[in-house]
């Protein structure tokens, strides 16, 4: 490729380059205090010292958190809502979505009835009303089924599934294999790639789900682990919540709100950032496929 | 019978077919005549069918309500800032990286602002509660640079929107240049090249290239962005409401909310919630018309 090297020209790309620089800065800056609240101790936060590194690294907040068991109860019922919730989703997706791809009796009707679900959604109040109705209040399996199926990632399986040549289907058919032998041998196989993927988002969206969590579950031993993070950190219950950690801690000082919280959201961030160089591979595909029209 | 036939020969796909039928009608479509309660005065107890029908009578109230009527305008001023500042941040941030011939730099940068999607709003507003305190970070940075004394950010509810704008922008912007970029990838460098050859600059090369390359992209999400005014995101704004801030941040959702699960006055928060419902889907099939008049595809 031809360049322009003039002066102009060079000191525009050196400009381009400080201004991304900066707003790399922006990006990360947040997480960096995160990790460095998290290892102050009391006297150095209260007193303001440790405004880009601390004084001393301690380990209060940390040992703090490990003597409560409420947080790692809410990662417990979060790593089963999560795989749970994926698993089941990605299921029930696929199963769907399989059967639209394929030239079905009233398809039309079927993809219509998806489709409107962008445009008209039912309400909070009702869907709520028919979860209480269906005697998933407070259970778990309230942040699982309700939310079983996102219509655009259903949508777009079946443009994937579309894209697989017709040829291996009926290669199979002709096998004498019957449309579930088709989609469980030979369908599932070939997409395990593009389920991967799909997976992966599922899951990123269940681990960091709230709003289901708040509005259906209000028995603390089911709290996900959003929902103990908001407790300790938006609304500073470090205490109350993590009441038997405060207990112990009662003869010592107890580290502050902020680190405590810095910390608890450290370690409940932590597998987000273990997939993410996963969830990086795909989601620029993801975005691409979602460009394609239903 | 042919159809009957074709039923027959068809059953296993209707066997995969059945979950998820099953799903959207009792998750997705009972809900939606659910919103029948709107018309009724909904007791749990009595249940859909033998609540009183009192026709119209919420619907009148909503805007009658000096409250609904505030929120009504909190969500469209919240929208309108956002559509203001956090959209055109994904495509000047799109246009700089755009400008980025070192692949490596380029992917470093993308990785890092890609990032910050992907944590959850609780994680978010708790990075900026403590970042924001009146000891943290940022009060203290103004304290020592400009002498300012420490604003309660969190507290002030002249703060509310502009926090609200920014937030969105750390955490979707990055995001939201994946698709400019994805745009901009299909642009054939020959046209750079002649640019170059007819003397342009920089400048005018994104002008005349890169920008009209990326047109339809930006008014169609802004189309579609105009079309869902009314959504402005849940999670975080029941997040960043407080006693203090409540009149100037509640929106329809939170207000929906509150009213529906916190005050149990089901039947007042259906009607509300339907009213935006019914807003929302003629905004969103106007957009789409809006859009194919621009001669774009529309989305559906």
């Amino acid at each position: 490729m031809i360049r322009s090297n003039s002066r102009l020209s060079r000191a525009a790309d050196i400009i381009n380059y400080c201004v991304l620089i900066l707003i790399g800065i922006a990006m990360l800056f947040p997480f960096y205090y995160m990790v460095i609240v998290s290892f102050s101790s009391y006297a150095d936060f209260v007193q303001q010292d440790m405004l880009l590194w601390p004084k001393t690294w301690v380990l209060d907040a940390y040992e703090f958190i490990l003597g409560s068991k409420v947080l790692f109860r809410s990662i417990g019922v979060t790593i089963f809502v999560t795989v749970a919730a994926t698993l089941f989703s990605l299921l029930l997706t696929a199963m769907m979505a399989y059967a639209l791809a394929r030239n079905i009796m009233g398809q039309r009707y079927f993809l219509f009835m998806i489709l409107f679900t962008f445009v008209f959604s039912a309400g909070i109040i009702p869907t709520y009303l028919v979860v209480k109705e269906t005697h998933l209040l407070d259970s778990i399996w309230a942040l699982i089924i309700p939310s079983a199926i996102n219509s655009f990632n259903l949508i777009v399986m079946r443009q994937f599934f579309l894209s697989i040549p017709n040829e291996l289907s009926e290669a199979a058919l002709i096998d004498g294999a019957n449309d579930l032998q088709i989609f469980s041998r030979v369908i599932l196989p070939l997409s395990k790639p593009s389920l991967a993927a799909f997976g992966l988002f599922y899951a990123v969206s269940n681990w960091n789900a709230y709003f289901n969590a708040i509005l259906y579950i209000s028995d603390p031993a089911k709290w996900t682990v959003q929902v103990v993070l908001r407790q300790i950190v938006v609304l500073g219950q470090t205490k109350a919540t993590l009441s038997d950690a405060a207990q112990m801690a009662m003869a010592q000082n107890p580290p502050p709100t902020e680190t405590v919280g810095m910390a608890a959201i450290l370690i409940a961030t932590i597998p987000i950032l273990v997939v993410y160089p996963f969830l990086q591979k795909h989601f620029a595909k993801g975005v691409m496929l979602g460009a394609v029209k239903g | 019978m042919v159809q009957l036939r074709r039923l027959w020969k068809e059953k296993y796909l209707y066997l995969l077919l059945l979950p998820g039928l099953i799903y959207f009608i009792v998750y997705r479509y009972v809900p939606m005549l659910g919103n029948v309660i709107a018309f009724q005065d909904f007791s749990p107890f009595q249940g859909f069918l033998h609540s009183d029908w009192v026709g119209m009578k919420h619907f009148m109230k909503i805007f009658e309500d000096k409250e609904v009527v505030r929120v009504i305008w909190n969500t469209l001023y919240l929208s309108f800032l956002q559509i203001l500042f956090a959209f055109p941040a994904s495509v000047v941030l799109s246009l700089l990286l755009n400008e980025v011939r070192n692949g490596k730099f380029k992917r470093i940068v993308q990785s890092i602002v890609y990032l910050p999607h992907f944590l959850s709003w609780v994680v978010v507003i708790g990075i900026a509660t403590v970042f924001l305190k009146t000891n943290g970070v940022v009060n203290q940075l103004l304290h020592s640079v400009f002498g300012m004394e420490p604003i309660a950010f969190m507290q002030e509810p002249g703060w509310f929107m502009p926090l609200i704008v920014l937030e969105v922008i750390w955490k979707e912007t990055g995001w939201g240049t994946i698709i400019f970029l994805a745009a901009l990838a299909g642009v054939s460098p020959a046209l750079y090249e002649a640019a170059i050859v007819d003397g342009a600059n920089r400048w005018r090369q994104i002008w005349h290239i890169t920008l009209p390359a990326i047109r339809s992209t930006i008014v169609i999400l802004l189309i579609l962005r105009l079309g869902s005014v009314l959504d402005v995101g849940f999670e975080q704004i029941f997040l960043m409401l407080n006693p203090l801030n409540k009149e100037i941040g509640n929106v329809l959702d939170t207000f929906v909310y509150f009213k529906g699960i916190e005050q149990s006055d089901f039947s007042f928060a259906t009607a509300v919630g339907l009213f935006k419902s019914f807003v929302g889907l003629v905004l969103i099939v106007g957009a789409n018309r809006l859009a194919k008049r621009f001669g774009e595809e529309g989305v559906y």
